[in-house]
């Protein structure tokens, strides 16, 4: 397993350069080339510059959000604000409301009170056409290889079928799963099942990725695996992106800035800033002074909080 | 086993496993084969030695040769005609039950408005429809098709509607955040979501067309399977009966088979994790 994975981290790096090079065709990367249609006003993901509306370095915004159902308050009073292609992570005890958030955020669902805005948008429709959502579960559909799956977006898009699977072959590599392009999910390891769910919301060409415990559902050498690898892809090309996780050290890990929330109401309890070497391994992380330290403040805060 | 551990490996796994599926089949073919011929030397000893009077109980030899005596002048014209009635019948009811299904899958309204009839149009004595058809279309093929129809829809409609519905909500909210309209939900996730399910009705419907079929062609007819046990009854012919009884059987089966052909072929996929 490790083996397979550890190509696509080396291989996965080829930044921006790529981006400025070409026209945005089938070889540019995740950004704007493969965005399709509504990529170009959402922006620049990959190049930081361009005509993208987006005036201030803010990439989310949320004032006073509270959520009720019924008499349960899911979230209360959250203020939270990550700037453009900074990574935010939330940590909590299950029920906190944290996947509520992620919801809200990425407009499957409205507020009770008080606004959101991602990169200016604040309708519900609007905030859907920014936002790229990725649930614990891969939710593959069965009956498309590899490469179908992934092109889903873009063929919603209008792209059409074959154009549309050109396009996300060229990303296959990079994500370590060339020669698989035409395999069936269940042909799939959940490693690598799980990293198709992440090259189909990536290609969907959102400058907004909400990721919702992403890795849960794995074995923790798989886990820990793609956990350096989604760094490295992150690294390799910036977008706003928002984690939810049990996992103090994923948040971590992923997070540039990690929000502590406590249960019922879901609220925030803290919010601590993470400066780590940028290229660093995993492994190398995890021992970093820093690292154990934020990781020690973290947990004692959420078994307060408990 | 081994081919199940091996498998995302590379393609030299299919090769064996296809051979192992065909011997495979063969085995699970074996306890229905004997079962048939267990029947078969049971009726032929009943009816042999018990004394049974060959127009209660024909023996199974006076079927075949009444079936190989009969067959130029009636049999073979017969199953042509029931045959057509079955095939254009299936086909139009799977049209107009998957005309119904995805209308009434759209809208909550059209559904709650019109499921109650379909439910209803099932307690229809379709035995005493039958008839008034034939009154109205006369001795022609439109009677049989309906009656064929009004039988099989409702298999397919049921079954159609809960494999449209049984899709993952959560699956349905990752279509939103991937640009995925009504339309391209309906087509790329929940009608592909259905197709098993589908089957499972068509399957069903397709043991039911033939007694459709029969239905309408004793209701009136000129000609047919149910046209000639009309006919054989009353004159204690009840070999030939049996032999129409046996090719209407092995028609349904037929279908049935073709059916499951067709879906392994449509949805390949869906056999992964049945077993």
């Amino acid at each position: 397993m490790a083996g397979t994975s550890g190509t696509p981290a080396a291989k996965g790096v080829p930044p921006q350069a790529d981006a400025h090079t070409g026209a945005p065709g089938p070889g540019a990367p995740l950004g704007p080339g493969v965005g399709g249609p509504g990529a170009g006003e959402t922006g620049a993901a990959g190049n930081g510059s361009g005509a993208a509306p987006v005036a201030s370095g803010t990439g989310l915004r949320l004032s006073g959000v509270a959520r009720v159902f019924g008499q349960v308050v899911a979230v209360s009073g959250v203020d939270l604000e990550v700037p453009l292609h900074s990574r935010m992570s939330i940590v909590g005890p299950s029920g906190c409301g944290k996947s509520t958030l992620l919801a809200l955020i990425c407009g499957l669902d409205e507020p009770n009170e008080g606004t959101i805005d991602v990169l200016g948008a604040t309708t519900s429709a609007e905030r859907l056409r920014r936002c790229a959502w990725m649930p614990q579960r891969d939710l593959l559909l069965p009956w498309r290889d590899v490469l179908g799956n992934a092109a889903l977006a873009l063929e919603n898009q209008g792209v059409r079928r074959r154009t549309a699977r050109q396009r996300v072959g060229h990303l296959v590599e990079r994500f370590g799963l060339a020669g698989f392009e035409e395999k069936l999910p269940h042909q799939l390891s959940g490693g690598m099942r799980q990293r198709v769910s992440f090259l189909r919301t990536l290609v969907a060409g959102k400058e907004v990725l909400l990721l919702d415990e992403p890795f849960g559902a794995l074995d923790s050498i798989t886990r820990a695996d793609l956990q350096g690898w989604l760094r490295t892809a992150l690294d390799a090309e910036p977008r706003t992106t928002v984690l939810v996780t049990h996992d103090v050290e994923e948040a971590l890990l992923i997070g540039e800035r990690v929000v502590v929330m406590s249960a019922r109401p879901g609220r925030i309890r803290a919010q601590f800033d993470v400066h780590l070497p940028h290229a660093g391994s995993r492994r190398e992380l995890i021992r970093h002074p820093e690292f154990a330290e934020l990781r020690d403040e973290i947990l004692s805060l959420l078994e307060a909080v408990t | 086993m081994s081919t199940t551990v091996t498998r995302p490996d590379e393609s030299e796994v299919t090769a064996p496993a296809k051979s192992g599926r065909t011997s495979a089949g063969i085995r699970r073919a074996l306890p229905a084969a004997g079962i048939l011929v267990a029947i078969a030397l049971i009726w032929e000893a009943v009816s042999h030695w018990f004394g049974v009077p060959n127009y209660v109980l024909p023996s199974l030899d006076s079927i075949w040769s009444t079936g190989v005596a009969e067959w130029r002048g009636t049999l073979a014209s017969a199953t042509l005609v029931t045959t057509e009635e079955v095939l254009l019948g299936f086909l139009l009811s799977i049209v107009i039950a998957l005309v119904i299904a995805f209308a009434l899958h759209s809208s909550r309204v059209v559904r709650n408005a019109v499921y109650p009839l379909l439910i209803g149009s099932q307690a229809v004595p379709v035995v005493v429809v039958a008839p008034v058809l034939a009154i109205i279309f006369g001795y022609t093929i439109t009677p049989k098709l309906i009656v064929v129809t009004l039988i099989c829809f409702f298999p397919i409609v049921v079954n159609t509607i809960d494999g449209l519905a049984s899709v993952d909500p959560e699956l349905l909210r990752v279509m939103r955040t991937l640009d995925g309209d009504r339309w391209a939900t309906l087509r790329r996730v929940e009608a592909p979501a259905a197709l098993p399910s589908i089957f499972s009705g068509l399957r069903i419907a397709a043991t039911y067309a033939p007694i459709g079929a029969v239905f309408g062609e004793y209701a009136g007819s000129q000609n047919g399977l149910g046209y000639v046990m009309i006919q054989a009854i009353p004159q204690l012919e009840t070999a030939l009966v049996f032999a129409a009884i046996f090719i209407l059987t092995a028609e349904a089966i037929l279908l049935f088979i073709a059916v499951s052909v067709l879906e392994r072929i449509i949805c390949p996929w869906a056999r992964e994790g049945k077993r």
